[in-house]
């Protein structure tokens, strides 16, 4: 019941929001919807640690394939989790800059479909049925990227939505072929669970197909090169809140749905699924780290860490589902939780400073403190700087690559992760720290950099906070329930 | 008389797939945006007359399902809601200068089918004789020939078409390989088709309003190096 309360909740909101009441309806409907799914997500995560299965509760219809397990319920806490930061944060951030109320109202319904698809996608077990919530979170996205309406915002979207659902094409062809090798195979339930029972009669060359389909199809989406070139559009272009959002967790959320397919390829040798991943992977950590040095825009520059992260979560379940697992789901939480940080941080200098380019920025420290310090704080953060969460996963994996002698992909991994980690560092520590006299020679800089201190809004700050503590919190400590929830979700990552 | 009558099914159907086929590389061809439109909604009632088809030859009622959501959803309320969408103008474009020209496009799709046949085989000898047909090859020549569409192609409805193509020709081979999916998920890959058409609409509308076109593919200001130049070069 539970489950369906989960998916109600944002749709219920998406319809509220758009009565046309007071100032605060929309924001305040959005965080309440937003707080409840996080409630009820923390108690599902809390059950599926102790290792239990959730399902709905009439097993009728399209509602027997709503269904939860560990891997599930870790996915859906991070998507709870973050859509309540951000949506704390939208608050200020969207009251700054002074939109008609109708536009207002437009973001808030966009903001809960958006939170709603991306919820239905690790609670479906059916994957055509997933197949068609990952179309709907491009979707509901679309306008959310194309929301300021400039030139620009409306290329990334469009970039976007063409990409995503060409993807999305392949995919689909691939859950086609998926389910036909389930009937010569005998048949039997089109679940998750279920194709991992039938996985070992089906034809191996139809799963081969399935696999890659589905890797270049949905890692399109999760922004895989070379299929990323979408991704730092639209990560950027996007209102920051909502970056938080499509950085965050929608790229993880659809990695989940490759991830599921580890378990049921590990029936056919011959389909390398893990070799796959390790390719991928590594390509893209490595590309990312690369056009990480060449940035000039800060909001790309996160993005195309994203991309790097994505390839570092793919490596590492390449590297050996069952030992590596559990430093992948650690790195999925890191990641989402630290991801959003820098996203937020990367919006308050945005509406601190007005500009997007990494050269029209210099002591933003002085200027404004608190996006100074979230900036540095993310950058460090997110390039894996200890005692932050991301290195804690990454070293995990890394250690796990080696005790596996996985030597050369480990190598180049670490090799990446260290560019990665001076590319970020190098450009954020410019920003917060720099002269000011380097920036007064950029000719878009000039009248925002003048020296009267900018107050962020209170919303902003408050979610600037809240998003901090796991950050720091999980680098140094992670508490019991967690970790038996990282456990048994690793666990669905092999047979 | 009943394996007559099941062999002009399979023909039929064969029939239909060969003009499935011919207008995937009519959209390739087709300059006029309107004209993209038409070969598109002529594959969309192919795509019906073959579930409808194999639904007969096989015995499988919830194919006339399928064949009947095609019907309604792509030639019906596609056009309609396109209309209702975007900007007039989007009709009456022509595309005159196209990344590739057609000679060289058809070539390339013509390799793309050849590809296609290549990519069946092994799809073909792993699922039962009854699964098989020339459903297999044409679908995924459709599939690749929409993602073609979409790498060539700069105006917004032709690139929809390209979309929507791609998923007619997953469902082209789907209708034949994984014929017993559930009705309902083929309901909601309908509606799901619509709210493409939908969002797709109001982009294009978006973009006309502030740029003035409806050739979105030749936006392409966002770059990594290039951008603070063309910034400084629009003030």
């Amino acid at each position: 019941m539970n489950l369906l309360i989960i998916l109600a909740l944002p749709l219920a909101a998406a319809i509220l929001v758009c009565l046309p009441l007071k100032k605060f309806w929309a924001p305040g409907v959005t965080l309440v919807s937003c707080l409840a799914v996080l409630i009820l997500s923390a108690r599902l995560a809390w059950l599926a640690s102790q290792g239990q299965f959730i399902t709905a509760a009439p097993q009728v219809g399209i509602f027997k394939w709503i269904q939860a397990d560990a891997l599930s319920a870790l996915i859906l806490l991070l998507i709870a989790l973050i859509g309540t930061t951000a949506a704390i944060y939208s608050i200020g951030y969207m009251g700054h800059q002074k939109l008609r109320p109708g536009k207002l109202r437009l973001y808030y319904a966009n903001y809960n479909l958006f939170v709603f698809s991306m919820l239905a996608i690790p609670l479906m077990a059916e994957p055509t049925l997933i197949w068609i919530v990952v179309e709907l979170t491009t979707l509901c996205s679309a306008l959310l990227v194309s929301f300021d309406d400039t030139r620009e915002a409306l290329e990334a979207a469009w970039k976007y939505v063409l990409l995503s659902l060409m993807g999305a094409g392949m995919a689909l062809f691939g859950f086609l072929v998926l389910f036909a090798a389930m009937q010569a195979a005998g048949g039997g339930t089109y679940t998750w669970q279920g194709l991992i029972t039938a996985a070992p009669t089906m034809p191996p060359v139809l799963l081969q197909m399935a696999f890659l389909l589905i890797l270049i199809g949905l890692g399109t989406k999760a922004g895989l090169v070379p299929m990323h070139t979408w991704l730092p559009d639209a990560h950027s272009q996007a209102p920051s809140p909502v970056c938080a959002l499509l950085s965050g967790i929608e790229t993880t959320t659809i990695l989940y749905v490759i991830l599921r397919l580890f378990p049921i390829m590990q029936a056919a040798p011959r389909v390398h699924a893990e070799a796959w991943a390790v390719i991928m992977g590594l390509i893209s950590v490595g590309v990312a780290s690369f056009l990480l040095l060449q940035v000039r825009d800060y909001k790309r520059m996160f993005a195309f860490s994203t991309v790097e992260h994505m390839g570092i979560i793919l490596t590492a379940v390449g590297l050996g589902a069952s030992a590596a697992g559990y430093g992948a789901m650690m790195q999925i939480v890191s990641h989402s939780i630290t991801k959003s940080f820098c996203f937020f941080a990367a919006g308050a200098a945005l509406l601190t400073m007005q500009t997007r380019q990494i050269d029209g920025i210099r002591g933003l420290i002085t200027k404004s403190p608190v996006a100074g310090t979230a900036l540095i704080f993310g950058g460090l953060a997110i390039a894996g700087a200890p005692p932050m969460a991301v290195f804690l996963s990454e070293f995990s994996i890394l250690r796990v690559g080696l005790t596996q002698k996985h030597y050369v992909a480990t190598g180049l991994l670490a090799v990446f992760i260290v560019i990665a980690f001076f590319g970020v560092l190098l450009r954020v520590n410019q920003m917060v720290f720099g002269a000011r006299q380097i920036a007064e020679e950029t000719p878009n800089a000039t009248e925002t950099n003048s020296a009267h201190h900018f107050r962020l809004p209170l919303s902003c700050r408050v979610a600037l906070f809240l998003a901090a503590i796991p950050v720091l919190v999980l680098g140094v400590y992670i508490p019991t329930p967690l970790h038996d929830l990282l456990m048994h979700a690793a666990s669905a990552l092999t047979r | 008389m009943n394996d007559a009558v099941n062999q002009l099914y399979t023909n039929l159907n064969a029939l239909a797939a060969g003009l499935f086929l011919l207008t995937a590389f009519g959209i390739v061809a087709t300059r006029q945006a309107r004209g993209c439109l038409n070969l598109f909604i002529v594959q969309s009632l192919l795509l019906a007359a073959s579930a409808l088809l194999l639904g007969l030859r096989y015995n499988v009622p919830h194919l006339y399902g399928v064949a009947l959501v095609n019907l309604i959803s792509k030639p019906i309320i596609v056009p309609w809601l396109l209309r209702r969408t975007s900007p007039a103008e989007i009709y009456t474009r022509r595309e005159i200068d196209q990344a590739l020209n057609i000679p060289t496009a058809l070539l390339i799709a013509l390799a793309l089918a050849i590809l296609a046949y290549f990519l069946s085989v092994p799809v073909s000898s792993a699922v039962s004789a009854d699964f098989r047909g020339p459903n297999i090859p044409i679908g995924i020549a459709g599939l690749l020939l929409g993602a073609f569409t979409l790498t060539v192609r700069r105006e917004a409805v032709p690139l929809l078409i390209g979309l929507l193509q791609m998923e007619n020709g997953a469902f082209f081979t789907g209708i034949s390989i994984s014929r017993n999916l559930p009705l309902i998920i083929e309901l909601a890959v309908a509606t799901d088709g619509l709210i493409i058409v939908f969002i797709i609409g109001v982009l294009t509308r978006a973009v006309h309003k502030h740029v003035g076109t409806t050739a979105v593919g030749e936006l392409a200001s966002l770059k990594e190096t290039s951008a603070p130049a063309l910034k400084e070069a629009g003030k």
